[in-house]
């Protein structure tokens, strides 16, 4: 339960950062948080033999507002962005995420970028991501290039970040309608522990309760995290019940392909995807529409 | 293989101690192996039973989940820490004793300092804040119950001018 031996390099700059990964590539890993990274290389599932070290990186460390979105170092501990109410009412999503997110202990020291880069099916804020459609900037020695999170996500635990590049930035989407409402939840075997299945959404309604803008989805229950926009769209200009909302959360989840394992069969993880988002979508509406 | 050794310094429970580490060597590690600071357990050496729980700059982590070798510049403190100068137990851990909050010990060292990131920053805890604020170290023992009573009963003397 050591980790193997490797070699350490404390990056003082991205700039330096791009370079060490330039001149390593695959032997180098970054490391942020170390929350998945250390128990893996504990585990001895990965061998760097360089790990780069980006905690000290002041540049990476920054919660930013504009018009249409919130910018965010890659490296803000996930306690941070916790703790900002003026974050958590421009896009309160991320909040309602991280109560699910590990631990205080974790979360203290927990990255947003290195929970997006590590890419876990089942973690929490991939799926944020996905459904918000936020960018994320990378970048390399090279230059820096923008992915949306649909682009970025490629597999379990996989990613399109080359070799060498860092997470520099991601870029949330603040959504500007009045009435806007987003709800997150899951099932886990105990509180903080990955989901077997997370469902999270965010709706826009105008004043009358018509759906206005609507976009949701589901972790846990398939290679990585999915949106289902043509469903959600589908939804705009209507009023949300639960006879609708559980008739489209039924035909999400009757298109996934969740895998089986010792903690949920197939039908189980596809069941909770319906009744999950079935409960996010009516959740989300609800606080849309109670929105003065 | 002959590995690289790193010089670090960093605060521990108010002096600063030097070191040469290699980077492989966990923060946990050293404060015990190398600081002979054994009140930090180590459980599962993965981030999951708490019991290795330290504060890096104020705020509780785990000390398995970091590098020695990352710690350099910064402040730790430790279980050792939470005593009084004198030796005394604080009020916290004097707690734990009064509503048997431990019964094999393994966990104390992370419940104490979770319990202790929660009552500096919440001096008022109610019963589910105590319970999220321990959610991360496990306790095989005791079935929590007395664990939540002991902080309860901490925060409730504190607030009242204990000393």
């Amino acid at each position: 339960m050591k980790s193997p031996p490797f070699e350490y390099a404390r990056a003082a700059s991205i700039e330096e950062a791009c370079g060490l990964l330039h001149q390593h590539g695959d032997a180098a890993k970054l490391i942020a948080g170390g929350q998945s990274l250390v128990p893996m290389m504990a585990f001895r599932l990965l061998r760097p033999s360089w790990l780069i070290d980006i905690n000290e990186i002041a540049a990476l460390k920054f919660v930013a507002f504009e018009t249409d979105a919130v910018r965010m170092g890659a490296c803000t501990r996930q306690c941070v962005v916790a703790r900002d109410d003026i974050l958590a009412a421009h896009v309160p999503l991320l909040r309602q995420a991280l109560v699910f997110v590990g631990h205080t202990q974790t979360r203290n020291r927990g990255t947003v970028g290195g929970s997006l880069a590590h890419a876990d099916p089942s973690a929490e804020l991939p799926l944020v991501a996905q459904i918000l459609e936020a960018r994320l900037v990378l970048r390399a020695r090279s230059g820096t290039r923008t992915l949306p999170a649909a682009e970025f996500f490629a597999g379990p635990m996989m990613t399109n970040l080359q070799a060498d590049e860092c997470l520099e930035e991601i870029h949330w989407p603040i959504w500007r309608e009045r009435k806007t409402g987003s709800a997150f939840t899951e099932i886990s075997r105990r509180h903080g522990d990955f989901a077997m299945v997370a469902a999270a959404a965010q709706i826009a309604v105008d004043d009358d309760g018509h759906c206005t803008r609507v976009t949701f989805g589901v972790g846990g229950a398939a290679p990585m995290p999915v949106a289902f926009p043509e469903l959600a769209q589908s939804l705009v200009g209507h009023r949300l019940d639960k006879t609708k909302a559980r008739a489209v959360a039924q035909e999400a989840a009757t298109t996934l392909e969740p895998d089986s394992d010792i903690h949920a069969s197939v039908a189980y993880r596809r069941h909770l995807a319906g009744v999950l988002v079935s409960r996010v979508l009516l959740e989300a509406y609800d606080a849309a529409r109670s929105v003065q | 293989m002959s590995e690289v050794l790193y010089s670090i310094a960093v605060e521990v429970n108010g002096t600063q101690r030097v070191g040469h580490v290699s980077a492989r060597t966990s923060l946990v590690d050293w404060l015990r192996e190398h600081l002979h600071l054994t009140g930090t357990h180590i459980g599962c050496e993965h981030g999951i039973c708490g019991a290795c729980s330290i504060m890096l700059d104020g705020e509780p982590v785990r000390s398995c989940l970091m590098y020695a070798v990352q710690a350099d510049g910064h402040r730790i403190v430790t279980v050792e820490g939470l005593a009084r100068p004198d030796g005394q137990l604080s009020i916290l851990q004097d707690s734990f004793c009064e509503a048997h909050g431990l019964q094999c010990g393994y966990c104390t060292p992370g419940m104490l300092i979770a319990a202790q990131a929660l009552l500096n920053t919440n001096p008022r805890p109610t019963e589910a804040q105590i319970r999220d604020a321990i959610g991360g170290n496990l306790c095989r023992c005791t079935g929590y119950q007395q664990i939540v009573d002991a902080i309860a009963l901490a925060a409730k003397r504190i607030v009242g001018g204990a000393t």
